[in-house]
Order: structure tokens, then sequence, then C-alpha cells
């Protein structure tokens, strides 16, 4: 329906005013808490690397990159990750071990569609969106920055 | 000992961020990744993202916008480097760990686990 | 001239059918709540030994089938109808336990309110004089359901506290010619109503409203008041649901209030995490099927109204931006 009546918008603010919120605040702590964590852990093995040689520039944050997105795979796979997320929320979700999870979910969950169709073809449904909107934005960018240098 | 205060510290106020938006708005969790990644390519390409990941380390690099951010970073030296072919080369060239760990390891695990209905 | 029809939308049976065996299946969740004493069979694991939640789903609405017709002692030949339904695309569960079971299947769609319009349109052919025995089912599952509506099982993704759990669970119920109680007295079809809400993670909100429209229209059809009523039980509004339609009844006059309970609510117990309740076509189902007939028999209630409810969308159109349309359809069924 495209046009909202009167008796509409009168019955959406009742819903709103009975229905239970989230616990904001709890929320907001629990993501604060778990997301830090997460890039604390981050951190920690971005130092590893650093300290075992690699360049802090470029090879150094590859690879815990890298690291993070198995973490973040293998917990997914033993059916860990979606009970951080249920307490976490975007504590787990923002995170690059979210961005993992997103993409091992789904990949996990359409096995039984085969493995073209269902694992290959399901795998970015929710990580495809950030490939496209992010290759696409700094695309644009280094666009701009070109036109700019000349 | 700063650099993991400062990680915890950036970090964790981008996710709570995050909730923020997912919990005050009818924004979903997809929305708020997509609106993370696009935020730190602009961030990145006004120059102003980095001054963040100096300060916070992982605590910038970790979250998605730290993603976007990564993929301006290559373009903007492939584009130095080679000139407007890095337009189209440089993201992918420098987020290559992260997609393809991304790509393979999900592949492996989805092969050796199955959903678990809780 | 419809000498059966009351008013606008309710028909009153002349020989009112009689429901003569009931069965369900429920899953591991279900098994651990209130309610687990009524059930017929409860599965220790999602998959029922099947390769997929839809199999699984599948195999539990044939299984329900199976076991209300051999309780109501009818041989399976005397089945002249099979009218079911379920949540996944096609209605795919009904139609492939029906390959199976190769009763002449009539296909119903009506969300998670099947469960009462399989019992309205069975009722309507039985005293029709179209057949003597039909049995009636609908299924869903949590696993088939939010793949289908929501997102994969391991997504770390949050909650509100709005949503409901798709009940894993199948009913089916056997309606006869037969001279014996519980009976069907009346049926109530809903009209769709849609009041604008579109948040898919909030279904009571959008349910209610067709519960209060078809409530309030079979006490006037059928000149019935709630005190006729020994118990008023809605399909799955869940907590969040039921608190807006006691709301909007007392606006109108009618309060329900002593004897108003939501089969959403009372299939989990509140310590488990479910958020609002339950909701999908088993559980109307597996609540009337397995708790409230049971208990018209031992006595306990001797005059139930069951209005189902079911929000008639898919993820598609939510995506497009529309508004939900739900819909609501009332049975009563009573001890004679």
């Amino acid at each position: 329906m495209s046009k909202i009546t009167q008796g509409q918008k009168e019955y959406l603010q009742l819903v709103n005013s009975l229905k239970p919120k989230p616990p904001y605040l709890k929320n907001i702590i629990m993501a604060f808490l778990v997301g830090g964590l997460i890039c604390l852990l981050g951190q920690f093995i971005l130092n590893f690397y650093v300290s075992i040689g690699l360049d802090i520039e470029k090879e150094a944050p590859s690879a815990t990159s890298a690291t993070l997105v198995f973490l973040g795979s293998f917990l997914t796979g033993l059916g860990v990750y979606d009970q951080i997320g249920k307490r976490a929320g975007a504590g787990s979700i923002v995170p690059i071990t979210g961005f993992a999870n997103s993409i091992v979910a789904p990949a996990m969950e359409f096995k039984s569609e085969g493995y073209v169709f269902g694992v290959a073809a399901k795998m970015f449904v929710v990580a495809g969106p950030v490939l496209v909107y992010g290759i696409t934005t700094s695309a644009l960018i280094g666009l701009i920055y070109y036109f700019l240098k000349l | 000992m700063l650099d993991y205060v400062m990680a915890f510290l950036v970090g964790g106020l981008i996710c709570a961020l995050g909730q923020i938006l997912m919990d005050f708005t009818p924004l979903n969790p997809a929305h708020v990744l997509v609106i993370f990644v696009t935020l730190g390519a602009i961030l990145s390409g006004l120059g102003l993202y980095q001054p963040l990941v100096d300060l916070a380390g992982a605590g910038a690099t970790v979250p998605l916008p730290g993603f976007g951010h990564t993929l301006v970073k290559g373009v903007i030296e492939e584009v130095n480097k080679s000139g407007a072919l890095g337009i189209l080369t440089g993201g992918l060239k420098s987020a290559a760990a992260g997609i393809t760990a991304a790509i393979v390891f999900g592949y492996i695990m989805s092969l050796i686990f199955n959903p678990k209905p809780k | 001239m419809a000498i059966k029809k009351l008013g606008a939308q309710t028909v009153k049976f002349q020989n009112p059918p009689s429901i003569i065996g009931t069965a369900t299946v429920v899953g591991p969740v279900e098994g651990k709540g209130p309610l687990r004493e009524y059930f017929d069979l409860i599965l220790s694991d999602f998959k029922f030994q099947e390769k997929s939640w839809e199999k699984a789903e599948k195999k539990m609405l044939k299984e329900a089938v199976e076991m209300a017709i051999k309780k109501s002692g009818i041989p399976s030949d005397k089945i002249d109808y099979f009218i079911a339904g379920d949540l996944l695309n096609q209605i795919i569960s009904a139609s492939f336990a029906a390959r199976e079971l190769g009763f002449p299947f009539l296909g119903i769609f009506g969300a998670c309110s099947t469960v009462a319009e399989g019992l309205g349109i069975g009722a309507m052919i039985i005293d029709g004089g179209y057949a003597d025995h039909i049995v009636v089912g609908t299924s869903s599952h949590f696993c088939s359901a939010e793949r289908q509506f929501r997102f994969p099982l391991e997504l770390g993704n949050q909650r509100p506290p709005t949503a409901q759990r798709t009940v894993t669970g199948a009913g089916a119920a056997v309606l006869s010619n037969k001279n014996q109680n519980p009976r069907i007295t009346y049926v109530t079809t809903g009209k769709v109503i849609d009041m604008g809400a579109a948040d898919p993670n909030d279904m009571g909100s959008a349910m209610a409203p067709a519960a209060v429209d078809t409530i309030v229209t079979h006490l006037e059809d059928s000149k019935l008041t709630p005190e006729d009523y020994d118990l008023i039980v809605t399909g799955d509004l869940a907590s969040v649901g039921k608190d807006i339609a006691q709301k909007l009844l007392l606006q109108r006059g009618i309060d329900i209030s002593n004897k108003y309970t939501d089969c959403g609510l009372m299939i989990y117990s509140p310590e488990q995490d479910v958020h609002a309740g339950g909701s999908g076509c088993a559980c109307a189902a597996v609540v009337t099927f397995g708790y409230i007939l049971n208990e018209m028999q031992k006595g306990k209630y001797n005059r139930v109204l069951l209005v189902a409810t079911g929000a008639l969308m898919n993820s598609t159109v939510v995506q497009q931006g529309e508004t939900i349309p739900c819909i609501a359809h009332a049975i009563t069924i009573e001890n004679l």
C-alpha cells in the first residue's frame, strides 16, 4: 500500500508506544566491549607479525586481516560466532571477523542446494554489497584523485 | 602498551556507533556494513582515516571502515605509480589478502561444517 | 440463499463436523516447553534423519497425518480429501507429503492461519455433504523458515525483542461426519487487513488488527458473547501482538482478558530464548491439536474460539517496501 491512511498512522503510533524496545545501553556496552576486544586481538596479531619481520605498512596488516578472517570463519564453522553475535551485536558484525562470518554462514546454510548454486552462489549474499560499495567508492575516489593530480 | 589501549578504545567506539545505528534507526546489519565501508573509503579519500590508523592501529583497520580505507589507500598508491590504470587495479591489490582469505576459508569451512540449529 | 450463513462472514453448521483424531509432532525446543506432555512425538534432532530441513518438515507433516488417521480409527482409503499448507514457497511441505500420502489433495496457504483455514474449509465440505472424512494438516520448521524468510542460522546477528521463533512441528486432525465430540460449530472467515506495519521482525503487531477484526465480526455474526466461551485463543500474536489485540478489543468495548491466551505464548516458557514467542503454521496447530483438544476431551473447556492469524507476505515484497497484509480465521470448537 503506497498511501498510509489516518487509521494506519494512528495504529502505528499505538504499536510504537507499546512495543518493547531493545536494551539500548546494554547493547551499546556489549558492542563496545566485544568490538574493542576483537580489535585488541588484532593489535596483538599485528605486533606479532611485525616482530617476526613483516613490514608494518603492507605485509603485517594483510597477514593480520587474513588471520582474523580465518578465526571468524572457523568460529562460524564451529557454531560459536552466532552465539557471540547474539550478545555483541555490532561488536562482532563490524570487525572483519564479522565480514568472514557473513560469508561462511550462507555458504554453510545453502550447502544443501549444491556446491555451485548453493555454497558458491550464496556466499556473497551479505558480503557482496560490502565489496560492491567499497570497491566502487574506492574507484570513484581514485578517479577524482587522478584528475586532481593532473 | 598504549597501542593496545587505543586499539581497544577506538575499535570499541566504532562498533558502538554501529550498534547505535542498528538499534535507533531502521537500518539492518547489512546496511550498517555498507555504510561503514563506504564511509571509511570517503574519509580515507579526504585524508582523514590515515591519522586514525596512526593513532589506533588495529582499532581502525580491523572494523569495516578500515576495509574501505585499505581499498582507497591501494587505489591512490597505484594511481601514483601507474596512472589511470591504478583506479581499477589498486583497490583489490591492497585488499587481496582479506578477500582471498574470506573466499578460501569460507569455502573450506562450508565443506567441513554444517549449520547447527539452537 | 445460503441457509447456513450468518451475517457477513460466518458459517453455522447444521450437522457440526467432529474432530475424531489428532496428532502432533514437535521439534526439540518445543519438546522442552510447557506443553511437552501433550505432544505425540518429540524429535530429538531438527533433521528427523533427513538430509535437509525441508525434507524433515515434510516428514513431520506426513508422520502427523498418518498418526492422526491411525488414532481416528478410520481406514486410510476412507479419507476423501487431504487439506494442508505450510510456509515454504509453493507450499512444498504439504504437496510433497501429499505425493507420498496419495489422498486427493487441496493445498492452501494462509501463513500461520493455515490450520484454521484448513479446518474451516474441511468442515464446510463435510457439512455440505461432499465428504465423510477429511484430514487437515500443517507444518513449519524453524530452520527452513529462517533460511527462506530471514538469515542463515550461523549469521551472528541480533534479534529484536519483538521477533518470534518459528515453531518446528506439524499437526494433523481428521474431520468426520460422525456424531461425536468435539465439533466445529462456527467458522468465521477473515478479511485481509493491513494496518501499515512493515517490520518483518514484528509480526505480532502486524497481525493483531486482523485478529481483532475477525473476533468482532464473529461475535456480531454469531450473536455469541465472550461469556459464551471458556477460552479464546489467538494463533500466534505472541506477547507483543496479544497485548495490542487486547487493547484494541477493549477500545471496541469487548473485554476478553479473563479467558484470552495466545498459542505463541503457550508453546514456550519465558525462560526459553524465543523473544516474543512462537509463530509458524505449526504453532496454532500443535497447541490446538495437542493441548486444547486434549483438555476439551477432559472437560476443562467446552467451547473454544480459535483465531489463527497469518501474515501474508514474502521477503521479496518486504524488500520492495510493501506493508504486511494479515488475516485471521476463527473456528468455534465445542462439546455439544
